[in-house]
């Protein structure tokens, strides 16, 4: 990941020396529409740039000279990080909840999406409605009676409550995005698998969600994002339990006053940021793709 | 946050084919539709539909939440609430909130969406500016940000001794901002707090509004060139009028946003802020349930929370309809 974030600032110098342009005007609004995006851009790396730095030096090195790089590489910042302040368990923990809540709700997700695209019955416009009052409300309005819900069935503070819950609100979002995705495919390809003998169980599974992949990719990566740095949902029904990443990181920043380890926070910070970091790098394409896929249909 | 789509309905179009298999119900069949909808929507009512109906009922309640007891006191709690200062000024945090915060980044993503898409050449084909994936995908970093974790790096920028930004004020000369406290003082609290929000956002939309106006035919762009438009007349006739159902979703999601905002306000000024000048009610609500155990009273909160938003999301709609908007937006 080094390398990644160090060689972005480096790209952006190399785009200016501008080719060209076919006239005068061009060349100046081309100019000034690379500045402005390159402010932008650096207004949104250097922050990042920033912290990546200081997670190698010592409290007293950020204090003193906050821009200076860091003289002795303080690698060991990650390993108190790591370690005593508890962000390894926590990202495991983080890991845990999301991989399972991602594989539960794209399943049910499709599931639910496909039969309510794919058929017509009495209440599938109620069903519908339903799930999208879960979008509108904002989640705050849920978490006090959703605490004392989990408290009564003892998954408060556990992290089977934790993913139950983070199915439960990713649901719709899954449901109405692989909804318009089921409506696409076509028919034809139902009714020649029921004619070739597969049953309704058979043709999902087999036939339709292996073409749906595209649609389940692009929900994939944002509730993954979603359910990643979801915090409101911890802080309220984990409070006590064991930590999650965002939950773990809040604390670790709010505990230590005045007295906190910056380099190692700063390392806490850079360890929560980079993985989800490169793997957008690597699926930026599909990410966009995707972006568009859910807003223009 | 999440961009979705709601114009596709349930028994709509195309349903020809699955009118003619209605009429077999075979076990296949129903043993398919009540596994496949009943496991989704069971988990969905219990975690999900249910809480929320129960919300409303305990904001008429004075439940404390660990007494077994729990008196019907009909709509006192509202009442406390309006008459509670430090509320209503995180209410009003809120709507400055709502009306600061999607105007800004939606503009400033639009104008960097205009400078990818139509900043190219102006003679033959029309063209986005060269080489202008990688600021696409710089910009879109902040989303893939848990919210926490910006919070906590933006605090450390803003922090008043050893801080990004005042080392680079103070690096040009300004050494008026050797050590001030962008989050401690009252008068700045607020911006840089809504500065933060709009740098994670901006990069999102911009990509959002890119590919709306990707969808834009070019010959429209060409059309208006040909009659002369400049590049900012283009922008403002055609762009703009063109991607208004983006720009409406995004206003919308935005709102939602700012009327949230806890995180972002609980990782930069947990307390509320100087003078509590970035209280926000998501985290009036968190305190008063969770830390005074007023379970009643905080649900009521939330209620407003919840009318807050839908009153926003309509009156959005009411405007862009109203100004002359896609007349199917909402269907």
């Amino acid at each position: 990941m080094a390398t990644n974030i160090e060689a972005a600032p480096r790209r952006s110098l190399h785009f200016e020396p501008r080719k060209v342009a076919e006239s005068p005007g061009d060349r100046v609004f081309g100019a000034i529409s690379h500045t402005a995006l390159a402010i932008w851009s650096l207004i949104v790396i250097l922050p990042l740039l920033w912290t990546f730095m200081s997670s190698f030096k010592s409290s007293e090195e950020i204090f003193s000279s906050p821009f200076a790089l860091p003289k002795v590489w303080h690698f060991d910042n990650y390993i108190r990080a790591w370690t005593s302040a508890g962000i390894g368990s926590y990202f495991l923990n983080s890991v845990i909840v999301v991989g399972f809540a991602l594989l539960i709700v794209m399943t049910l997700g499709a599931m639910c999406a496909y039969v309510l695209a794919r058929y017509t019955f009495p209440g599938s416009k109620a069903i519908y409605y339903l799930l999208l009052a879960g979008l509108t409300f904002p989640i705050f309005l849920a978490m006090v009676p959703l605490f004392f819900i989990l408290r009564n069935i003892g998954l408060l503070n556990t992290l089977p409550g934790l993913i139950v819950t983070y199915v439960g609100f990713a649901l719709p979002f899954t449901v109405f995005f692989l909804f318009s995705f089921f409506k696409t495919l076509p028919h034809e390809i139902t009714e020649a698998a029921s004619i070739d003998g597969a049953g309704e169980w058979r043709t999902f599974f087999q036939v339709m969600l292996p073409m749906a992949k595209p649609g389940l990719a692009s929900v994939a990566i944002f509730n993954f994002l979603g359910l990643w740095n979801q915090f409101l949902i911890p802080v309220s029904i984990n409070a006590a339990g064991p930590r999650v990443l965002s939950q773990g990181l809040a604390a670790f920043a709010g505990q230590m006053g005045y007295a906190v380890d910056f380099g190692a926070l700063f390392a806490a910070v850079t360890v929560t940021v980079v993985p989800v970091l490169i793997v957008y790098v690597i699926f930026q394409r599909q990410l966009q793709g995707s972006v568009s896929a859910g807003t223009m249909k | 946050m999440i961009p979705l789509d709601t114009k596709v309905q349930p028994g709509s179009g195309r349903s020809v084919a699955a009118r003619r298999r209605r009429k077999k119900l075979t076990f296949d069949k129903v043993s398919f539709m009540v596994v496949f909808l009943g496991v989704p929507l069971v988990i969905y009512l219990i975690f999900v539909i249910s809480p929320f109906a129960q919300a409303f009922y305990y904001s008429m309640t004075d439940w404390s939440g660990f007494t077994p007891t729990m008196n019907f006191i009909g709509l006192s709690n509202y009442q406390k609430l309006f008459a509670d200062e430090t509320f209503m000024k995180a209410v009003g945090n809120n709507i400055l909130l709502v009306i600061v915060l999607p105007i800004v980044t939606i503009i400033l993503s639009l104008i960097l969406a205009t400078l990818v898409t139509v900043g190219g050449s102006s003679r033959g084909q029309i063209k986005g500016l060269r080489n202008s994936s990688f600021y696409r995908v710089v910009s879109f970093f902040p989303y893939t940000i848990p919210a926490i974790a910006i919070g906590i790096m933006w605090g450390q920028i803003y922090d008043p001794s050893s801080g990004l930004l005042n080392g680079m004020l103070t690096s040009v000369g300004l050494n008026q901002f050797k050590s001030f406290p962008w989050l401690g003082d009252e008068r700045t609290a607020m911006i840089a707090t809504i500065f933060v929000i709009v740098w994670s956002f901006v990069g999102f939309y911009m990509v959002l509004f890119v590919a709306g106006i990707k969808g834009i035919p070019a010959e429209l762009f060409e059309a208006a060139r040909i009659d002369g438009a400049g590049r900012i007349r283009t922008a403002v006739s055609i762009t703009v009028p063109l991607i208004r159902d983006n720009i409406q979703t995004a206003y919308i999601y935005m709102g939602i946003l700012a009327l949230d905002a806890f995180v972002y306000m609980a990782a930069l000024n947990s307390g509320g802020g100087p003078n509590n000048s970035t209280l926000v009610m998501s985290q009036q609500l968190f305190f008063t349930a969770f830390n005074k155990g007023q379970f009643g009273l905080a649900s009521a909160m939330g209620v407003v929370l919840a009318v807050m938003t839908l009153l926003f999301s309509g009156i959005v709609f009411l405007v862009n309809r109203l100004t002359g908007g896609n007349k199917d937006v909402s269907e």
